[in-house]
């Protein structure tokens, strides 16, 4: 598996795509510095980037890459090498890859601006964690999706439909049970729905890290009570990881089965 | 040996091996034929368990393989159309093999049989058909496997290098080495089986040497001798 990890991964690192993604994140850290000349600003600015942007372009990856290297994954499998481990191994190479543009690409510019004088470092670096995570969950998904069509234009447009239902369609549906229900309390209710989506759930994390949970109103007072906590921030923590490995289970399960 | 059993392979609606018996004695070269579409390449993919079938046993040499996978370590296996990691270099990928099949086989003597050398710092992206094809062929062959699957490895050869190919066939053949090819070049077929396969509608049509089949069909030429039994499966 970790050879495998290590060509997707050496393979990935030598695309086009990654060159651009790692100088996306360069170019949007210098600038957002450069117009906020605060790192705490910048911060939240990234917040929201991250939060849309690492998802849909995990999302993408996820698909695109998959269905490129079909045709070698099928190399592979005439090797004698367990079939869960090349997945394995692909998918892992993949998040990493991501994760890293994520993280260089905007630790350089952070790093230069003086982070470690900054009192924001540990934001700074949930941040970069939960972007991580999120391409985790999101590469992680849409393999799944991939692996169960092998319609490229089906899988494609699930994918990107999978992520405007957790980052747009959740909310609205959210914003629209809370107005409908609104006679009744939902404090209890909206903590639950978060929990389920992995964007709303890293959005709130991070709002709460950054102690600027008054935008939430009352609900953020529940949100902190429960999230606020360190039983909070590890119960939290365990979700998003669940959103990594019940979707991975699920691939090594799927890849067991399918026909290449 | 492979012996096949009751072999059955659906996909979806579509039945495309229908309770296949088969068994290949070790050392030789087989020749699977068929009719496009009749399950040539599944047989194959199912030996080596890239497609999973739906009932039946594969056994090799006595060990039941599917949903195992160490047996492949004793398999090399040509695919009918290759296509690589387009970020990678020749030589890479040469490398990277040998890496995931912890073995250090000498590749260079078939580098230069295909004249491959100007192309090993080549990424694979700029790469020609027939030229991805050889690499192809390096590959399958850089390993000392037992059992040598290829599954129409003449796709866009050259004549010079499937000539080559032949030679490499042959001595592998005299190496002692089981050799499984699936093809649609008639030429190939009788000028190096040992024994054919027919399949047709994912059944086993006949099994035998090609002489056999001539005389079954009573053609004197292998040609017309499988357009015979595909006219009478019409009928």
């Amino acid at each position: 598996m970790i050879k495998i990890l290590k060509y997707s991964f050496y393979d990935l690192m030598r695309s086009r795509w990654s060159y651009i993604y790692f100088l996306f994140y360069l170019a949007l850290g210098f600038i957002l510095l450069f117009l906020n000349q605060d790192v705490s600003k910048a911060v939240i600015t990234l917040l929201n980037i991250i939060i849309v942007l690492t998802p849909l372009i995990g999302t993408l990856f996820g698909v695109m890459y998959f269905y490129n290297s079909k045709e070698f994954t099928e190399l592979l499998l005439a090797q004698p090498i367990k079939r869960s481990n090349i997945f394995v191994g692909q998918y892992l190479g993949i998040s990493l890859s991501l994760s890293l543009s994520l993280v260089v690409g905007l630790g350089i510019p952070f790093l230069a601006y003086g982070l470690f004088q900054s009192a924001e470092i540990f934001n700074f670096f949930s941040l970069l964690l939960i972007g991580a995570m999120l391409s985790f969950i999101f590469v992680a998904l849409a393999f799944n999706l991939a692996l169960y069509f092998d319609d490229k234009i089906k899988g494609f447009g699930l994918a990107i439909i999978t992520w405007l239902f957790f980052a747009v369609i959740y909310d609205g549906l959210f914003l629209i049970t809370m107005l409908m229900f609104d006679d009744y309390p939902l404090d209890k209710f909206a903590l639950g729905a978060t929990i389920f989506n992995p964007i709303d759930l890293s959005r709130i994390l991070i709002i709460l890290k950054l102690d600027i949970s008054a935008l939430l109103g009352y609900t953020g007072a529940v949100f902190q009570d429960f999230f606020g906590t360190s039983f909070g921030l590890f119960f939290s923590l365990v979700l998003l990881s669940l959103w990594i490995i019940l979707p991975l289970l699920l691939i090594v399960v799927k890849s067991k089965r399918k026909d290449f | 040996m492979i012996e096949i059993n009751n072999l059955v392979k659906r996909f979806g609606k579509l039945t495309v091996l229908d309770g296949i018996n088969l068994s290949f004695l070790n050392g030789g070269i087989h020749t699977v034929l068929g009719p496009n579409g009749s399950g040539k390449t599944t047989l194959i993919k199912s030996i080596l368990g890239i497609v999973v079938p739906n009932k039946g046993t594969i056994k090799i040499n006595g060990k039941e393989v599917i949903g195992k996978w160490q047996y492949r370590d004793d398999i090399s296996y040509m695919p009918q159309i290759a296509h690589f990691p387009q970020n990678l270099k020749v030589k890479e990928l040469f490398k990277m093999i040998k890496d995931l099949r912890n073995t250090s086989i000498n590749e260079n003597e078939l580098i230069s049989l295909f004249q491959l050398e100007s192309h090993l710092d080549k990424k694979l992206s700029n790469l020609s058909g027939g030229t991805s094809q050889k690499v192809n062929i390096v590959i399958t062959f850089m390993f000392d496997a037992p059992l040598i699957i290829l599954d129409e490895p003449t796709t866009g050869l050259d004549p010079v290098a499937l000539i080559s190919l032949k030679k490499i066939i042959k001595q592998k053949k005299d190496e002692g080495k089981t050799i499984l090819i699936s093809t649609h070049i008639m030429s190939l077929v009788e000028e190096i089986s040992d024994e054919i396969v027919f399949l047709l509608d994912g059944k086993i049509y006949f099994q035998g040497t090609t002489d056999e089949l001539k005389k079954q069909t009573e053609q004197d030429n292998l040609e017309n001798a499988i357009a015979n039994v595909l006219r009478e499966s019409d009928d």
